[in-house]
């Protein structure tokens, strides 16, 4: 990924011109940065884009106020949470309590380096990259646990615990979900599942049935995963205050906001690369490089953009019937959908 | 540009520079912030309340029985991944050897639906009623006034 980062935006020549010998090890960190210079654009007009969301659906304006539009209000907020003073409660347990945000962050964006932006434009093109992004993606549960207990605060550790059962419950419906579409692919390569949907429309979404609904089990399960919406119980704010990151404040808050907004936007592309075609064109052609990565920002948006839909349309869960749907709705019908594309691949 | 990295070592740039970002935002909030505590403001937040206690206490055994049963079945997800990749070179043997295994899965999975390990504890809706009893205690204490005796009769 990094040759074609570097020779598109012309800083491979500027950072040869300062005398970097070839083959250093500062060519792919420079160019390693780029996904995080997307992820904080994309934080920035995707809580700007939630806000005027809600707004329109609830028939208000949303920010006016700062900028045209009030586009400049997330800028105004992220310099407003750099200079509030870091709090660490009393109570608290410090080391897990600042390791915490570190963790969650880290987890997001070391799941961007197996992220699919176009053909030969992926950080880390694994073998196993599908694998790879399901595992890293737990490591974030490791970090909301910490950080619920960490606080030593009876909100955060609620949050944090049905935040955890949550998040491992439907784990298995999304791998499960995953899986079917393995089973047609047969690779784990972020790149090869890609390359096996050319010449569909649409991707795998519309092969099978099996797939189809393979397709709504892991929308729904991507849902829980990052705790959106109606299954947003760690923070339900009428009842848990702010779930896990009650007493977080300035900088750390500000860490696991963006680590929730990464997320969203990953588990949007793992859909996206996974069942549609990721930056294939929707007709099932490969467009240039640079295109490719257009066409799978536009397709993963859109996801991200039904979330938001989603979150001021539907109202809340409760515990009983979040583990209802997962373990006897979703985990059967997944089940099902995994055994039926296997006949389907051996059989037709 | 060549050079000796591996896939995995993308990787480990990548959390590299994950763990320096939020160094570097910790770090420029640090120069900027104030840093003035005082008691209160260190107490845990409880809705203003007085803290009562420590908040780590026992707690509900259903999530732990959740995350045993989601490591048993993430274990077998896991071991079906490198099925799914290869089964179709094998045909019908290696889809019947994946149903096999799927089916000892789904066997253990209904004996916890039948164990009642997957039911969340519900709260059980008290409905108010009143006992024939109470019917007629009330009836009673609604007569009563009637059957006082009467002053001007008892003169």
């Amino acid at each position: 990924m990094h040759d074609l980062v570097l020779k598109t935006l012309g800083i491979g020549d500027l950072l040869a011109w300062l005398g970097v010998p070839d083959g250093s090890l500062v060519y792919p960190v420079v160019a390693s940065v780029f996904p995080l210079v997307f992820l904080i654009i994309f934080a920035l007009l995707a809580v700007y884009a939630e806000r005027k969301v809600s707004a329109l659906i609830q028939n208000r304006l949303g920010p006016m106020e700062t900028g045209p539009w009030g586009l400049f209000q997330t800028t105004a907020d992220i310099l407003k949470l750099i200079q509030k003073e870091d709090i660490t409660p009393k109570a608290a347990d410090k080391i897990l309590f600042f390791v915490a945000p570190v963790l969650v962050f880290t987890g997001t964006y070391a799941s961007l380096a197996a992220f699919p932006w176009s053909s030969g434009f992926v950080g880390a093109d694994l073998n196993v990259g599908i694998f790879y992004l399901l595992a890293i993606s737990s490591l974030v549960v490791a970090g909301l646990l910490m950080a619920g207990w960490g606080s030593n605060n009876k909100w955060s550790l609620y949050g944090a615990v049905r935040s955890t059962a949550q998040i491992v419950s439907y784990e298995i419906p999304a791998g499960l979900a995953v899986l079917t579409a393995i089973v047609t692919t047969g690779t784990l390569s972020m790149n090869g599942i890609i390359r096996h949907q050319e010449g569909m429309w649409f991707g795998l979404l519309f092969q099978s049935p099996f797939l189809f609904v393979a397709f709504i089990i892991y929308l729904i399960a991507s849902l829980a995963e990052v705790n959106r919406t109606p299954f947003d119980l760690p923070e339900a704010e009428s009842e848990l205050v702010g779930g896990y990151h009650t007493e977080y404040s300035g900088m750390k808050f500000a860490m696991f906001f963006l680590a929730e907004y990464g997320n969203m936007f990953i588990v949007s592309g793992i859909a996206v690369a996974v069942f549609m075609g990721g930056w294939l064109t929707p007709w099932g052609t490969e467009p240039s490089v640079l295109m490719g990565v257009v066409w799978m920002i536009l397709k993963s948006l859109f996801f991200v953009f039904f979330q938001m839909w989603l979150r001021w349309t539907l109202p809340r869960f409760r515990v009983d019937q979040l583990m209802y749907l997962c373990w006897k709705v979703l985990i059967p019908i997944a089940f099902a959908c995994l055994i039926g594309q296997a006949a389907v691949e051996v059989y037709l | 540009m060549e050079n000796q990295i591996t896939q995995f070592g993308y990787v480990l740039i990548f959390m590299v520079i994950g763990v320096s970002f939020v160094g570097i935002g910790f770090l420029t909030s640090w120069l900027l912030r104030p840093d003035r505590p005082n008691d209160e403001k260190l107490s845990s937040y409880e809705c203003g309340e007085e803290v009562v206690g420590s908040s780590w206490v026992q707690f509900n055994i259903r999530f732990y029985v959740v995350a045993l049963i989601f490591i048993l079945f993430d274990v077998e997800v896991v071991f079906l991944f490198p099925w799914a990749t290869v089964f179709k070179e094998f045909g019908t043997y290696g889809f019947l050897t994946g149903l096999f295994f799927l089916g000892v899965l789904i066997v253990g999975m209904l004996y916890e639906w039948r164990k009642g390990d997957l039911e969340w504890v519900r709260p059980h809706p008290v409905i108010p009623s009143l006992e024939p009893k109470q019917i007629k205690a009330r009836q009673l204490r609604e007569e009563k006034p009637v059957t006082e005796p009467d002053p001007a009769a008892a003169e």
